[in-house]
């Protein structure tokens, strides 16, 4: 542990750790755009800037860890002036199409533009324009809303490990794109997404489905593989908008593209909505069509021909001659009873799941 | 897991996924972490970060090798030979743990003449992996300290899969690569809730927590608190009720949330067993191949649409909340149980699920300590056998439940299909990335289809070249049982001699080839190896 | 005597682009065919040596004879053989090829030492560089000397950094040989991105071996065992040189392992650069060898102790790395006897603008720009006063004539608003507008800009904007103040030295130049007349003859008038092109 002032403030913080770690850890808030807890520092944004004594110019709180005995000043006049600079600079470069952005309500650079009461035309100039072709049915992007944050350049190298996109150009030009804009070799897992602070990248899947403020957020976890990723799945009255995960949940926030975008199959016009009672035998020549094969019944109805046939069954043949197999896809409240019910009701061992395959 | 169970005690992971950063090296076999199990991918390529040494065996090129110091590029179903032979220069190079091997395993001397014929000479002969990379992947995993080692079904799913498990099993005992946090043995399950199923005990031959049927005290346990008789001999497992089917020994089927006409080995014969039936029900979400031939579909909720819990592969217990209403009049199935078990004289009454897991922590210690309440934060890892334990986040911290542990000898059975001159190919079976299982959800998810929703099969550039395929031809895949017609992708993914059909599609159903032979002991189908031929297909 | 003649002749790349090997052939094949050949072939030899300087004046020839030196300047092929015929064989000067007083002058005031060999050594013949001394002072260091020792010597010659900032050599070496690690790198930063600078260049070429004993020193100063020459793909020559230089070394044993028999082990990779000014800068550079894109990462952790693959890392200059033999060989108090209290040494300056001898030129430190401008630069060709110089390249400022008297050393310069850099040095006369060259600076260091900090990515642009628009005459009011503001934090907050220097040009000028300004925006007009946008043209209608020349070159339409009488500009339409002012023969277009 080492004693360091902050903006007067004694604290002491373990070695090592960041002037901007230390500073959350106590509370004190300061500025960040490029930052992002769970990967390498960048210090591209400029907003975390602080005074440290002994030091000519501003240093960057996320990149300079702390020595005994600093003395750092998080917000001064001069400090702060830089900050409504800095962001005066991007917003110069941004559509002003808050009302019809993806992002808006959950987009920090939004934020930051209405804390410091900033929007941009100070310096207004030219903007860089971008066509929005991009080619996957999974990710929108949006280049002139990026703030070449790198955040996605890092998780993509950093997490995924797949290094799809990386920095390109120079100058004013500068971009995120493909090596030489290849053709895009991407998972799709979206983490990019995940992580980018503007609404340069979202889902494509999310467009018009619902804002920040319109969505409720339920805590569950991701139903496909084992994993078992933490998911928050946000939902637009009876419909899901989106499916994000949480960065100090233990999947840090960290997705694949079935957990991140494969939720539509539950609203999907596919689904089963009534119980159906088979109309013709099983076998060779079984019609195609569902309504040929099925006719819709009351759950009334289903439960009791359920109940009696397998009672019947039971009585007949012994309950050795009936099984049930359940599946890895169902709760373990749902496993647990469907193998007592086999046991107990029907009086059996003949139950599994599909553990095996 | 049962191979590993036998074994440890447990067949569960035995570290937690989080662990995963803080190994120095981290042995990959049949497991196509990348696309099957992404997020703990992540993890690995951030321990690679940290400086850990990754090696992977498996016979294809997948995507985890890009990470990989050694690729071990084994012939399909060698696997056996492979370990040995791994286990072999550790020995021969002095790089085991013998003060493990003395304080907490058995058989050591017995186990280690088994193995002396495995020479990195002879287990290049058989598995077509060079000495040298045997030489060096072994040092990988016997010189470090923190070493773990991740399977999946790539291992079980062969004739020999217990086999595989126990040399698994032989290795991490060998250099004492167990019982340490970041440290362990690591099957990873391929569906989020296959835990929480076996826990649960869907399983023919356990009550709830891995207790025996038939033994006196377990039966008298559970009569006593679910106020009934129960039967005391193991049933039937999932592959053995086809064939029951099949010989008219069953009667009736309850299918919940399954769909074994895609997933199970040997389609054509599943569809019959089906159809020989006189009752089936099938309850699920979508109205799968499966469910086409019920008597009685029911409909059910989805994940998204329940209250619950979850068991991932790090036996962590998580809560599944719902997020909005089930279409329709489709409903949960705890109340559909519920119903049933009313009309057929044995009324279970929950008023939530939550009472049922206490219900279930009652009658499993391992789990007593997790509540409703306590999860509503975080997952907590059995076992957890009090309301103040905080979990267990690696297994075996203070040694094994059934004592030392056995070295078991493996002897190497080459597959139980081999290749001949009508057969040539082997085809080994799996997953991709995008597309999930029998692809029951995601095939139905619109941008999945958009990118991956054709049926393919990935196939070496030396063996298209000779065949004269094309790249995205069709191709027909004949095997012993049956054939499928799909697009060839040419790939240096697979070696030459194999070709690769994902799973998750019902046009192209890989089953419809594959061999249910099974193995031995755990009764695992053979999914992962047959032999095959490959025709192109003549347009019309 | 014939045994006694040397011939030289510059090869350096100005020599070489004023067709150098043209005029060396042609000596070969006149002193051949002059009868010369049998004696000439023992004792006769045309080094190809590195620069000698003064560009300008290039091919420059040296011909020594009998211990007298007598040198040609502007050396055309076709001159040889009447110097071959009068002076070689016949032993008279050709007197009106040599060159005149001002040349000498230009060298009375420098001191070299950095390019003491350039121009004098064969840059491809190892042995040349060890008969004159080379590689005895790491010779000596591997037997007697501790690394500490080596480290007290630099630091005590007050040795700092060539390569623009200036740091202490030695107690960069001294930081990074106490910095934990077993692995350590020493780099050669030989990137040299500043438009205009050339010295590291001329250095490599001159004599490579310089260098690469100076990385050798400093390696086992600091422990290294592996160095990298980080060099730009776009110096071929340079690049050659160095791996011949690089191989000669390998091939005595002076790299590799256990050099002289020693424990010290060393060897260096050559790393092109494809020619990003931002690599130049240290830790981008280091991304760069990495195989990453070249762009800065932050500092604190300085490469000293994070470098390259996070290990400790020392990279210098290529004039810096050129000072360290001579230092060890002649001492560090030699050293020190040249330049002033906090610099020390000499400097190599590259001068081009508005100048008569433009070319490399090495001073002693704490000279005055006066000395350096006009003694040595000879003033202007034109005879106009110089107005300012542009020291340090496009991170540098401008410095007004009134302030000639300044000493050149980098406090003094710092104070200023400028920087000493890598030395480049742009003079500047009345027809050059400040604006106009802020604006191209400015320009320069924007393209570059790696883009990764704001400040740099979208300031420097919107800077250019604003100069843009105040030489194009729609400069508005509160333009300066805007200018003043921004450039304020792009320095303050930018991440790396290129942003944070970027606007030193516009500092500069609007510091000591503001009326230039103001003149732009306020009177829409341009001073030094360059700004096209803002000049008015109009016909002296006393002398315009009618002859129509104009107008019918005037692409806009704007000139009317009768033949033979005088002609008009209409000024809505004039598009300010000047081409009439181009075509008039009777000079009656003004502008102004
Ligand atoms: C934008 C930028 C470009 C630079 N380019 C060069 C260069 O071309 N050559 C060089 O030696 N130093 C360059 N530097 C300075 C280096 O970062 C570094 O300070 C120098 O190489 C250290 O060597 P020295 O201590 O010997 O001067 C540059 C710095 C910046 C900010
Ligand atoms: S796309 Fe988003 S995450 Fe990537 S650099 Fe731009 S703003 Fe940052
Ligand atoms: S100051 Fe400019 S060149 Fe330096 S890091 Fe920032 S954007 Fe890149």
């Amino acid at each position: 542990m080492v004693q360091i002032t902050i903006d007067g403030k004694k604290i002491d913080v373990p070695e090592g750790i960041t002037i901007l770690e230390a500073a959350r850890r106590n509370g004190i808030y300061i500025p960040t755009l490029c930052f992002h807890p769970r990967l390498t520092y960048f210090g591209g944004c400029r907003l975390c800037i602080v005074e440290v004594k002994g030091f000519l110019r501003p240093v960057t709180a996320c990149t300079t860890t702390v020595n005994k005995d600093m003395e750092v000043n998080t917000s001064t006049a001069e400090l702060e002036e830089l900050r409504k600079l800095i962001l005066e600079l991007i917003l110069s470069d941004h559509p002003h199409d808050c009302m019809l952005c993806e992002k808006a309500g959950a987009c920090t650079l939004q934020e930051l533009a209405y804390t410091y009461g900033v929007d941009g035309f100070q310096f207004a100039g030219e903007r860089r324009r971008y066509s929005k072709r991009d080619g996957n049915p999974f990710i929108e992007r949006d280049l002139e809303k990026c703030i070449l944050c790198g955040r996605c350049v890092k998780v993509c190298r950093e997490i995924q490990g797949v290094e799809a996109i990386d920095f390109g150009y120079r100058g004013f030009k500068a971009k995120i794109c493909t090596n030489f804009e290849e053709d895009l070799d991407c998972e799709f897992c979206g983490q990019c997404v995940q992580v980018c602070p503007t609404g340069a990248l979202t889902g494509k899947l999310w467009a018009r489905k619902g804002r920040q403020m319109s969505l409720r957020e339920v805590e569950t976890v991701c139903p496909y593989c084992g994993t078992g990723c933490n998911i928050t799945v946000h939902v637009n009255r009876n419909e899901i908008a989106k499916v994000t995960a949480r960065e100090d949940s233990w999947n840090e926030g960290w997705l694949c593209v079935k957990g991140r975008f494969g939720y539509r199959f539950a609203n999907s016009p596919e689904r089963l909505t009534v119980p159906l009672i088979r109309k013709v035998p099983r076998g060779e020549g079984a019609p195609e069509k569902v309504e040929d094969l099925f006719r819709e019944a009351t759950w009334e109805e289903a439960l009791d021909l359920v109940a009696s046939r397998l009672l019947e069954i039971k009585e007949a043949h012994g309950p050795d001659s009936i099984a049930g197999l359940s599946s890895a896809r169902c709760t373990n409240e749902e496993n647990y009873l469907f193998q007592k019910f086999i046991r107990a009701v029907v009086g059996t061992n003949n139950v599994d799941h599909c553990a095996r395959l | 897991m049962a191979g590993l169970a036998a074994i440890f005690g447990s067949g569960a992971m035995t570290n937690s996924i989080r662990e995963i950063e803080g190994m120095d090296a981290i042995f990959i076999i049949g497991s196509n972490t990348k696309e099957s199990h992404p997020v703990i991918a992540n993890r690995m390529i951030k321990a690679l970060h940290r400086g850990a040494r990754i090696v992977v065996a498996d016979p294809r090129s997948v995507p985890m090798t890009r990470f990989a110091e050694v690729h071990l590029k084994m012939r399909p179903g060698t696997d056996v030979a492979l370990l040995n032979g791994m286990a072999h220069v550790i020995v021969k190079e002095g790089l085991m743990n013998r003060e493990f091997i003395e304080a907490a395993t058995e058989g050591f001397e017995e186990w280690k003449r088994s193995i002396e014929e495995f020479t990195p000479e002879e287990v290049e002969r058989i598995t077509g992996v060079s000495r040298d990379d045997i030489i060096r992947a072994a040092r990988i995993y016997g010189e470090a300290r923190n070493a773990g080692i991740f399977y999946t079904m790539g291992i079980t799913q062969h004739t020999c899969g217990l086999d595989n498990v126990k040399a698994i099993a032989n290795l991490a005992i060998l250099t004492g690569n167990i019982g340490r946090e970041s440290t362990g043995v690591n099957p990873l399950r391929g569906q989020n809730n296959v835990q929480g199923a076996s826990d649960a005990a869907c399983l023919p031959n356990v009550f709830p927590g891995y207790q025996k049927v038939g033994l006196p005290e377990v039966q008298k346990k559970f009569e006593e608190a679910w106020g009934v008789k129960l039967p005391d001999s193991p049933g039937l497992t999932s592959t053995e009720m086809i064939i029951a089917a099949f010989e008219k020994r069953l009667k009736a089927m309850y299918i919940m949330g399954e769909n074994p006409v895609v997933t199970d080995p040997n389609a054509h014969h599943t569809v019959k067993a089906l159809e020989t039936l006189d009752f089936l029900v099938v309850q699920d979400i979508f109205l799968t191949d499966t469910a086409r031939l019920a008597d009685v579909v029911l409909p059910a909720a989805s994940a998204f649409e329940k209250e619950g819990t979850f068991t991932n592969t790090e036996r962590k217990v998580q809560r599944v909340r719902k997020a909005i209403d089930s279409p329709g009049q489709a409903r949960d199935d705890l109340s559909i149980i519920m119903e049933l078990s009313r009309r057929m004289g044995y009324p279970m009454e929950y008023s939530s699920p939550r009472d049922v897991l206490r219900e279930w922590g009652e009658l499993w210690p391992p789990i007593q300590g997790i509540t409703y309440e306590r999860l509503e934060e975080e997952g907590l890892q059995w076992p957890c056998p009090d309301e103040s334990h905080p979990g267990t986040p690696y297994l075996y911290k203070d040694g094994f439940p059934k004592g030392k542990v056995p070295f078991s000898p493996v002897s190497f059975n080459p597959p139980a299909e081999t290749t001949d001159e009508d057969y040539p190919l082997v085809l080994t079976t799996g997953r991709n990335l995008f597309q999930y299982h029998s692809g029951t959800m995601t095939r139905q998810v619109e941008p999945i289809e958009a990118h991956c929703g054709t049926p393919y099969v990935e196939i070496s550039p030396g063996d298209s070249r000779r065949l004269r395929i094309r790249d995205g031809a069709a191709i027909r895949i004949v095997s012993r049982r049956g054939a499928v017609t799909v697009s060839a992708r040419i790939t240096e993914r697979v070696a030459e001699g194999t070709v690769f059909l994902p799973m998750h599609y019902r046009e192209a159903a890989a089953n419809l080839l594959t061999n249910d032979a099974l193995d031995a002991s755990v009764k695992i189908p053979e999914l992962k190896v047959c032999a095959v031929r490959v025709e192109p297909v003549k347009r019309r | 005597m014939e045994n006694n003649v040397v011939i030289r002749v510059c090869m350096g790349p100005a020599g070489i682009a004023a067709g150098g090997r043209d005029v060396l052939e042609r000596f070969r094949e006149a002193l051949a065919s002059a009868g010369l050949d049998a004696s000439v072939k023992e004792h006769c030899s045309s080094h190809q040596v590195g620069c000698l300087g003064l560009c300008a004046r290039d091919v420059l020839v040296e011909v020594h004879t009998d211990g007298q030196k007598h040198t040609y300047q502007y050396v055309k092929p076709d001159m040889v053989e009447r110097i071959v015929t009068e002076h070689i064989a016949g032993g008279k000067p050709v007197s009106e090829w040599l060159v005149d007083d001002s040349f000498d002058a230009f060298y009375e005031k420098q001191v070299k030492v950095v390019l003491s060999h350039c121009g004098v050594l064969d840059p491809e013949d190892i042995d040349d560089y060890i008969a004159s001394g080379g590689y005895e002072a790491i010779g000596r260091i591997l037997k007697k000397c501790l690394p500490e020792m080596v480290i007290d010597e630099i630091k005590a010659s007050g040795l700092r950094g060539r390569g623009g900032a200036g740091f202490p050599t030695g107690l960069k070496w001294e930081l990074a040989r106490e910095a934990a690690g077993d692995r350590k790198y020493m780099i050669c930063n030989a990137d040299e991105g500043d438009p205009g600078a050339f010295m590291d260049r001329a250095v490599i070429e001159g004599n490579p071996h310089a260098v690469i004993e100076g990385m050798m020193i400093g390696a086992f100063s600091i422990g290294a065992s592996k160095g990298y020459v980080y060099i730009r793909a776009e110096y071929p020559l340079a690049v050659e040189r160095l791996k011949l230089a690089i191989a000669q070394a390998r091939k005595k044993g002076l790299l590799g392992k256990a050099i002289l028999g020693t424990k010290f082990s060393f060897d260096i990779e050559i790393k092109l650069g494809a020619g990003a000014f931002v690599c130049g800068e240290e830790t981008a550079l280091i991304a760069s060898i990495e195989g990453e894109r070249g762009m800065p990462r932050s500092k604190p952790p300085f490469p000293v102790n994070r470098g390259l693959w996070q290990c400790p890392t020392v990279i210098n200059n290529v004039e810096t790395l050129a000072n360290i033999p001579y230092i060890m060989r002649k001492g560090a108090s030699w050293f020190a006897s040249y330049g002033t209290e906090k610099s020390r040494g000499t400097k190599v300056f590259a001068l081009t603008g508005k100048i008569r001898n433009t070319g490399l030129i090495e001073v002693p430190m704490g000279i005055t720009l006066r000395e350096i401008l006009y003694d040595i630069g000879g003033g202007t060709e034109s005879g106009k006063e110089i107005k300012a110089v542009q020291t340090g390249g496009p991170s540098g400022g401008c410095i007004p004539a009134s302030m000639f008297d300044l000493h050149v050393d980098y406090e003094s310069l710092a104070k200023v608003g400028s920087i000493v850099g890598s030395g480049g040095m742009i003079v500047l006369d009345e027809d050059d507008c400040m604006v106009n060259m802020a604006r191209y600076f400015i320009q320069f260091t924007q393209a570059e800009s790696c883009g990764k900090c704001v400040p740099c990515r979208v300031g420097t642009k919107r800077v250019l904007e604003i100069l843009d628009r105040i030489t194009q005459g729609r400069g508005r009011p509160d333009d300066i103040a805007k200018l003043e503001r921004l450039c304020k934090g792009i320095k303050s907050t930018s991440l790396c030295g290129l942003g944070q220097t970027a606007p030193n040009p516009v500092l500069s000028t609007l510091k000591y130049f503001r009326e230039e300004y103001e003149a732009h925006i306020i009177d829409k007009k341009c001073p030094a007349r360059v700004c096209k946008a803002l000049l008015t043209y109009w016909i002296l209608e006393e002398t315009c003859t009618g002859c129509g020349a104009c107008r019918r070159a005037c692409p806009a339409e704007a000139i009317s008038g009768e033949k033979k009488k005088p002609h008009r500009i209409d000024p809505e339409k004039c598009i300010r092109c000047g081409m009439c002012y181009e075509v008039c023969k009777f000079s009656s277009v003004e502008r102004e």
